[in-house]
């Protein structure tokens, strides 16, 4: 009888990969929602380095960093498996899933800031989104590095459906199909496998919890400028 | 000319291209040692890693790999079988925590190093040298947790987190000659100091980490440059 408990925060990006990975395999867990103003007495256990979700905790075993976790289930659960059998085909699958786990907080940053800041921020993320589409191999795959569901995929989902969210929010958009047509092809294809469309967080509630993280987030920043 | 057809675009000064020379070591595969001058970057390099444009890039036949961990990785599963020891755990978890010390390490660890190392005033320096004390305390418990009483992270064999700790250590040592303070404290990290010996005398690790006199004098010009570029950033536009 396995014991798997995944400890995540509904609107994370980063608890999302987790969820998506272990529901792709089939693979059943006790889920735990964090309060992070509030963080519970087994989360500061389970992860007394960076006290941050997603944690899973595997028989009694923690295990932190989404990529690492899903890596960990994907090699524990070979169903579905995220990565392709051949050695080198696993390295470039890992290079991108290490390239847009390094840049997604960057990616993110347009959210935190206005004015000048957020211009400089938003090209940072085209510039970002434009290594992704020019050289992942989205021109010739269906998906990062295959034609079926990866480890690169799940790093990236993120973008399917939050990152509108904050577009939607701060009013730009930058996966058109005219900047990014392979990424707007990826965006639908991602979308549409079952297990991603029935696992997204509502978009309402998503709208609502991430336009509060702004306006304390342009707090944060406006606190540090010492007019 | 080598018999695997593998290509390393490296530097000796790089802690990162000396991981995958101590891969390739374990594993023992011959190769030829590209030696890249990052001022002047090798078409070669520049078309092998289109990406970052960064050392280290493994060629292995038609095929480049990227990132010194990834290639760690790559290497140990391509010559899993051909009797030499593994360098990444055989279980998933141990794999999964090597994986997140690893990343913990070139976050945290690397980066209040090479922050405090080339740090432009006193007081960013003291702030990035504290952050570095806290991080080698973490990793002392770390080292004694999973050494189990055996000389390396690892176990008796070294693994992958040895091999991507180990490769600071001719940079811990350029610090020791730029602040007059031991790269480990021996009161704080008796086991990082034991394993510092164990690692370097390691037949595996022989000869590839770069002599400290040589790195120093390779840190001191980066360090000026990196000055000269900070001014030019600085200085008021004409």
């Amino acid at each position: 009888m396995e014991d798997i408990k995944v400890f995540g925060l509904w609107s994370s990006p980063f608890s999302q990969r987790v969820v998506w990975t272990l529901k792709l395999k089939g693979v059943s867990y006790e889920y735990y929602d964090e309060d992070l103003a509030n963080k519970s007495n087994l989360l500061l256990q389970y992860n007394p380095i960076y006290k941050k979700v997603p944690v899973l905790v595997h028989n009694g075993k923690p295990i932190s960093e989404s990529m690492v976790i899903v890596q960990y289930i994907d090699e524990t659960w070979p169903q579905i498996p995220l990565l392709p059998q051949d050695a080198y085909e696993r390295a470039k699958a890992r290079f991108w899933s290490k390239f847009i786990e390094e840049k997604s907080m960057q990616m993110m940053e347009f959210f935190l800031y206005d004015g000048e800041r957020q211009e400089r921020a938003i090209k940072e993320t085209l510039d970002i989104l434009r290594v992704i589409e020019n050289e992942s191999g989205l021109s010739e795959k269906m998906f990062i590095c295959g034609n079926t569901i990866g480890l690169a995929d799940i790093a990236l989902g993120w973008v399917a459906h939050t990152l509108p969210v904050m577009e939607e929010i701060v009013g730009v958009k930058f996966i058109t199909i005219d900047a990014f047509p392979h990424l707007h092809s990826w965006v639908k294809n991602f979308l549409e496998i079952p297990v991603i469309k029935n696992n997204l967080p509502p978009h309402e509630k998503l709208v609502e919890y991430f336009r509060e993280r702004r306006k304390v987030f342009l707090a944060m920043a406006s606190h540090h400028h010492h007019h | 000319m080598a018999t695997n057809d593998l290509k390393l675009l490296g530097g000796w000064f790089s802690p990162f291209a000396c991981r995958v020379q101590i891969a390739l070591s374990i594993k023992g595969l011959d190769y030829e040692n590209i030696v890249e001058n990052l001022n002047l970057k090798s078409d070669l390099l520049l078309q092998s890693n289109p990406t970052y444009k960064k050392i280290p890039v493994l060629i292995h036949g038609e095929k480049t790999i990227c990132e010194s961990a990834i290639i760690v990785q790559y290497i140990d599963e391509v010559w899993k079988n051909n009797g030499t020891s593994s360098i990444l755990p055989s279980n998933a978890y141990d794999k999964a925590i090597a994986r997140f010390w690893v990343s913990y390490i070139d976050d945290k660890f690397f980066n209040s190093l090479r922050y405090g190392l080339f740090a432009q005033d006193d007081e960013s320096k003291k702030k990035y040298f504290e952050e570095l004390e806290e991080v080698l305390l973490k990793l002392e418990e770390v080292f004694n947790e999973l050494s189990e009483g055996k000389e390396f992270f690892g176990g008796e064999n070294i693994g992958f987190i040895d091999v991507a700790f180990g490769c600071y250590l001719s940079w811990l040592r350029v610090k020791e000659k730029f602040t007059g303070t031991k790269k480990f404290d021996e009161a704080k990290n008796p086991g990082l100091v034991k394993w510092a010996e164990a690692f370097s005398a390691h037949p595996a690790v022989k000869g590839i980490l770069p002599e400290t006199d040589k790195l120093v004098e390779y840190a001191i010009a980066l360090a000026q440059r990196l000055a000269a570029a900070a001014a030019a950033d600085a200085a008021p536009p004409k």
